[in-house]
């Protein structure tokens, strides 16, 4: 099982990118900080997905005179698929943005701690 | 906190390092993607579509209606932001 | 909030290279065909433009060329045409979006389609530009008065 680990060893650098997005989530207490832990997330997510389409040999998805056949090309879905989760992931920053805006104005202050304190 | 924020952390990671003894290698012309209807938008997408670009006939014509998703998912975070920070004069 | 410098480089810099990068983004929206590209990376780039004249400009100059009321515009006109495109296939008997029954006057399905193509990828560039640049100015004009003041 352990030459398996070592030989798939690009499986690794996604999940430990994935896990610094998810530590910046949970075990930081400023919301600003928070919200780049999401957005580290999402890129390691997008590039999880689009390795997985990679062949060897093969070149760019546009289509060449001389290759016809299905092993030449790159798999192009898993591209597509990343182009709606790219748009998703910039949405959802510029509206966490907003509402950032809105929770400093009322509260003074963007830490967690003194937020919840303040509403209780 | 913090200590059992990293925990979870690495709690997490090493089940997800566990999982990648069933994921297939890289660079695999066989692997389970690029098999059931990858192949048929490769080859067809000159004689259907008359576009070069595999990207964009997939995004445009074969998977329209996900787009047609995407482009109101942009337009609503959009109409949102304008919504939330409208100071009245 | 946006700092306005006198610096006589940036502004000069920045008004020569607008126009380019602004043709650069036409450019890629029309040859989403024929090389990687599309809708959504051209309206980014379009968007981009516009951003670099706030920043070397200031606020006040940017919001007579492009005020917020001609960007919702902007934006629902693209979402229309998207829509618009897809309710016409259906008006001509075939399914939403399906870009064969359109009714252009060209003889082959295959370019048909592709023309559909080109259609929907305007309306998607221009309004991913309309919304880039809403949502820059109304987070970075919030601190001096809304988008009123």
């Amino acid at each position: 099982m352990v030459d398996y680990l070592i030989s798939k060893y690009n499986y690794w650098i996604y999940i430990v990118l994935m896990m610094v997005g998810f530590y910046a989530m949970m075990g930081k207490r400023n919301l600003m900080k928070k919200l780049i832990g999401m957005n580290i997330f999402q890129t390691a997510i997008i590039l999880f997905f689009i390795s997985t389409g990679v062949k060897k040999g093969g070149t760019l998805p546009v289509f060449m005179e001389g290759a016809t056949r299905a092993a030449d090309y790159v798999n192009p879905l898993p591209h597509v698929l990343m182009l709606t989760a790219i748009v998703v992931c910039v949405s959802t920053t510029g509206v966490a943005l907003a509402v950032l805006l809105l929770i400093y104005r009322r509260y003074k202050t963007l830490e967690e701690n003194e937020i919840l304190k303040s509403i209780r | 906190m913090k200590i059992f924020a990293l925990l979870i952390v690495l709690l997490t990671g090493g089940l997800l390092i566990y999982g990648v003894e069933d994921m297939p290698g890289w660079g695999d012309p066989n692997s389970r993607p690029s098999l059931h209807v990858s192949p048929r938008y490769i080859e067809k997408t000159m004689e259907e579509t008359d576009t070069p670009d595999m990207v964009t006939s997939v995004l445009a014509d074969y998977r329209g209606y996900d787009t047609l998703g995407e482009t109101t998912v942009i337009f609503t975070a959009g109409v949102a932001c304008l919504l939330l920070l409208r100071r009245d004069p | 909030m946006i700092i306005q410098y006198e610096n006589v480089i940036i502004k000069t810099i920045c008004r020569m290279l607008i126009p380019f990068i602004q043709l650069f983004a036409i450019y890629v929206i029309m040859h989403g065909h024929y090389s990687p590209g599309g809708g959504f990376q051209g309206g980014v780039i379009l968007g981009a433009s516009f951003i670099l004249l706030v920043i070397a400009y200031g606020l006040e100059e940017s919001r007579r060329r492009m005020s917020l009321k001609a960007l919702t515009i902007y934006a629902s006109l693209g979402l229309f045409l998207y829509s618009g495109i897809g309710a016409l296939c259906l008006l001509m008997g075939a399914n939403y979006l399906d870009y064969a029954k359109l009714p252009l006057p060209i003889s082959s399905i295959p370019t048909i389609r592709a023309m559909g193509i080109l259609g929907i990828e305007i309306g998607v560039g221009i309004g991913v530009m309309a919304i880039m640049i809403s949502i820059f100015l109304v987070i970075a004009s919030y601190e001096t008065g809304g988008e009123n003041g």
